[in-house]
């Protein structure tokens, strides 16, 4: 091992998620896998960053939108609706999606955002929220849920350097 | 009889391995933990937790759409 590395090791049960995406849809990934991770042993760092950052909110009001998203499709009586780019910008779409997509949620099963998270906290996943970010978009540690650490680039740097996954969300 | 029922009917992935992984928290080492679920996609997931967390998986078995677990605590 070089100097210039210092001497970090890598953990084999390890695995280290950058979270980029603060919409109800793009929150799932990150905290299915960090949660799961964890319940299989694995020592779990994620580092949060720009729009990512809103998911350590207190309070979190995360939506869904149509725009950006060309696959998106929404079971509807037995069959499937598309929901166009071009729908969005009619108002109310983007509320409709976020009701329809949390109906669904509810429906199928799945943990709300709020609850996996809360399981991330009770399961020891390092969560660390991005100084440069909180600058950017003028927040402060106080709008953050506790337990969450505060550091830039090189303390994830260093925490990918002696994790075995190292994932971009 | 196992040591511990989980019923889980109902949850979709990941929480039926996030609750399973709680329950056997509450279970000794050697002792048992059955596990109920109804998402067909825990078939394949409690197979990979138990070669990944070193717990057995003694049997699975199918009913009625209900999938029923029994892992033995490493």
């Amino acid at each position: 091992m070089s100097e210039e590395t210092g001497g970090n090791v890598i953990n084999p049960n390890s695995m280290s998620i950058i979270v980029t995406k603060g919409s109800l849809d793009w929150a799932y990934p990150p905290f299915i896998l960090s949660t799961t991770a964890a319940a299989m042993g694995l020592e779990v760092t994620m580092f949060f960053t720009f729009y990512g950052l809103s998911l350590l909110f207190k309070k979190l009001d995360l939506k869904v939108t149509t725009l950006g998203n060309p696959a998106m499709e929404m079971p509807m009586m037995g069959g499937h609706m598309a929901m166009p780019n071009l729908v969005s910008a009619i108002p109310g779409v983007g509320r409709m999606t976020t009701v329809m997509m949390k109906n669904l949620i509810k429906k199928k099963g799945v943990a709300s955002i709020e609850e996996l998270r809360e399981l991330a906290v009770e399961a020891d996943v390092r969560l660390i929220a991005c100084q440069m970010t909180l600058d950017l978009f003028e927040y402060s540690q106080d709008d953050l849920i506790d337990g969450v650490e505060i550091g830039g680039a090189a303390t994830y740097i260093e925490v990918a350097t002696q994790s075995h996954i190292n994932l971009f969300i | 009889m196992a040591d511990k029922v989980l019923d889980a009917k109902g949850l979709n992935c990941p929480l039926p391995i996030l609750k399973a992984k709680k329950a056997l928290k509450d279970v000794p080492g050697g002792g048992t933990l059955e596990v109920l679920s109804t998402d067909p996609g825990s078939v394949a997931d409690f197979q990979a937790f138990a070669r990944t967390t070193g717990n057995e998986l003694v049997e699975h078995s199918e009913e009625g759409g209900v999938y029923t677990f029994l892992i033995r605590k490493k």
